[in-house]
């Protein structure tokens, strides 16, 4: 059960900045550094969510 | 420049309707009487998930955020996008840490970090550090909503200089200093319904809207780019340069791990009814966060619409922070604009009365009623929380007029680096108690001053000050008792990192010798069960009004 925790440190990947340091490709207008950063948003709330339900103490 | 009335009126109705709504809160979902901390400080401690929502959102979210961060991309472009990777991380980190606090203050009613502190380690010393460190890095904050809502005003056209000018902000103040008196963390909770809704609105809209306007987010992001490329200093730009990138990612994680330090943030999350409240509540929360990256992005739609900052007539500077209100102005109609304007104002107040409840609850628990009066009565505590609530506003009005706006910023950005000093007594205490009593204390000497050394040795060029000029510290200035580490590197990095590096290895060490030395390490008030109860367990302390029924 408390392996789903890990996933709580995912959204740490968003600190490896020089992955997505560039400005192509563009999407809809924005530069690869502000959509990726935007893209975890989602992603954080997905990791968030997922240990939320799989980990027991819900009533 | 003259008085822009269609967008004062605006203002002045809204701020009417949550002045109203701001008296009436003492009576919303009361149930007892408002003269005990947990009603007054804490709200009752059942707010549920949506209270808990508009709450915490309008509590880190800030006036000062939604203003100073797309001012940030307007002069620095990529490194004021920061705030975007330090709002992802935030609430993946706090999680578990969080419902550990939410449980182990309910079993024992701890109101304040400084309280969780206290019982943790039976050390008032070390409760008393945590109290001072969330004091002084709150004030500033409270100072720096103030500066939000003065830019808002002053582009209204209520720009007078000297004393007068600040006149408007007075006035708004003082009307929040009383319902926050009366009303305590309801006021706050109450008006962030109406903060959120019009600050998602206004965003929304204006996302919507200026792109449109300006020839789409291509055209807005090339604009930022031809800006950035014209001038000559290499520390701005579209994207990350060599010597920001540490900078960028220590800063986002250094200021991740301070958040949830803040008192006014654990007010929020220990306000909250159960565990799962603040569960969902680290879910949904990132809501806010899609909003700040949107409205950091603004920043660059000024640049494309060639935005000029308004001069402040009482420091007769540029003002920066007024970007945004002046890019609103320009681009969209009277009405509109006052709806934004009086989101942006009425954005300040809710954090400024959660601040300054946060940092009454710190004075009167673990200074008024640890040292001056250990026999303090339930009313007496709560009358001293009222107001020491009135003082810490008023001394950040004080502040605004008659210190320079530019001296919040800095000490802002001390408070950062301050507080996240108390990660070691307050995070890491919920987990082990493997540090040793004076091992943290030493730690937070060393790591306190450290940092407000290598602040103090931060120069800014921009504006031609030699201390306190920013966080971004040279790596290559970076000294251990003469050794260079990184001697010649010129890579930038958060000084509240370094210095919390420095803290957590002192109080590592000094640890070591006092186990050895078998110095007395407090006593522990808190079982390892305390941490894991949950809403409806026996063992919760009651809260005041329940034993009122």
């Amino acid at each position: 059960m408390r392996g789903w925790n890990l996933l709580l440190l995912v959204p740490l990947l968003a600190l490896v900045t020089p992955v997505f340091n560039r400005d192509e490709p563009r999407l809809l207008g924005f530069p690869l550094f502000y959509w990726v950063q935007f893209l975890f948003i989602p992603l954080g709330v997905v990791c968030v969510a997922v240990v939320y339900l799989k980990t027991g103490d819900r009533r | 420049m003259t008085i822009r009335w269609v967008e004062l009126v605006i203002f002045a109705l809204l701020f009417a309707l949550v002045t109203g709504l701001g008296f009436y809160a003492a009576r919303w979902k009361s149930v007892g009487a408002l003269n005990h901390l947990d009603e007054w400080g804490l709200g009752g401690r059942r707010f549920g998930s949506w209270i808990t929502w508009f709450l915490i959102g309008g509590d880190l979210y800030t006036a000062y955020t939604f203003v100073a961060v797309p001012a940030l991309m307007f002069g620095a472009g990529a490194m004021g996008f920061f705030a975007l990777p330090y709002t992802v991380l935030v609430y993946p980190l706090v999680f578990l840490p969080l419902v550990r606090l939410w449980s182990v203050s309910r079993v024992h009613g701890y109101v304040t970090p400084a309280d969780f502190v206290a019982g943790r380690y039976g050390s008032d010393i070390l409760a008393l550090l945590v109290a001072i460190t969330g004091i002084v890095a709150t004030m500033p904050y409270i100072a720096l909503q103030l500066a939000g809502l003065e830019a808002v005003l002053r582009t209204m056209g209520l720009n007078g200089s000297g004393l007068a000018g600040h006149l408007p902000l007075f006035v708004a103040f003082v009307i929040l200093a009383l319902y926050t008196y009366q009303s305590g963390l309801r006021a706050p909770a109450l008006i962030a319904f109406v903060k959120d809704t019009l600050i998602y609105l206004v965003i929304i809209a204006a996302v919507v809207i200026l792109p449109a306007k300006l020839g789409g987010w291509g055209t807005i992001f090339d604009a930022a780019d031809a800006k950035f490329t014209a001038t000559k200093t290499p520390a701005d730009g579209l994207l990350l340069g060599a010597n920001n990138q540490l900078q960028y990612v220590t800063l986002a994680l250094g200021s991740a791990l301070a958040l949830f330090l803040y008192p006014h943030a654990v007010t929020g999350a220990l306000a909250s009814r159960s565990r799962n409240v603040i569960k969902r509540n680290m879910v949904a929360l990132p809501a806010y966060s899609l909003l700040l990256g949107l409205l950091a992005l603004l920043g660059y739609a000024a640049i494309a619409a060639h935005t000029k900052p308004l001069v402040n007539a009482a420091t007769g500077r540029p003002d920066s922070n007024t970007v945004i209100p002046v890019l609103f102005e320009g681009q969209f109609s009277s009405w509109f604009a006052g709806v934004a304007f009086a989101a942006i104002g009425i954005g300040a107040l809710v954090p400024a009365a959660i601040m300054s409840i946060a940092a009454a609850n710190l004075w009167t628990r673990n200074i008024y009623k640890a040292y001056l009066r250990r026999d303090a009565t339930t009313e007496q505590e709560c009358k001293q929380a009222k107001i020491a609530s009135l003082v810490v506003k008023f001394g950040a009005v004080a502040f605004i007029v008659f210190v320079d706006p530019q001296y919040a910023i800095d000490l802002q950005l001390i408070g950062g680096v301050i507080i996240l000093q108390t990660l070691p007594m307050v995070a890491i205490a919920l987990y082990t108690r493997w540090f040793h009593v004076w091992g943290l204390v030493a730690g937070w000497v060393a790591g306190m001053a450290w940092g407000l050394v290598l602040l103090n040795g931060i120069p800014n060029p921009a504006t031609g000050r030699q201390h306190f000029g920013g966080s971004a510290l040279a790596l290559n200035k970076l000294s251990l008792l003469g050794w260079h580490p990184f001697g010649g590197s010129p890579m930038q990095t958060y000084v509240g990192f370094v210095a919390l590096i420095g803290n957590l290895v002192v109080a590592a060490l000094v640890t070591l010798v006092a186990r050895r030395l078998h110095i007395f390490n407090g006593t522990d008030e808190t079982t390892s069960a305390d941490y894991h109860e949950d809403e409806g367990s026996p063992r919760l302390r009651p809260v005041a009004t329940n034993l009122l029924r």
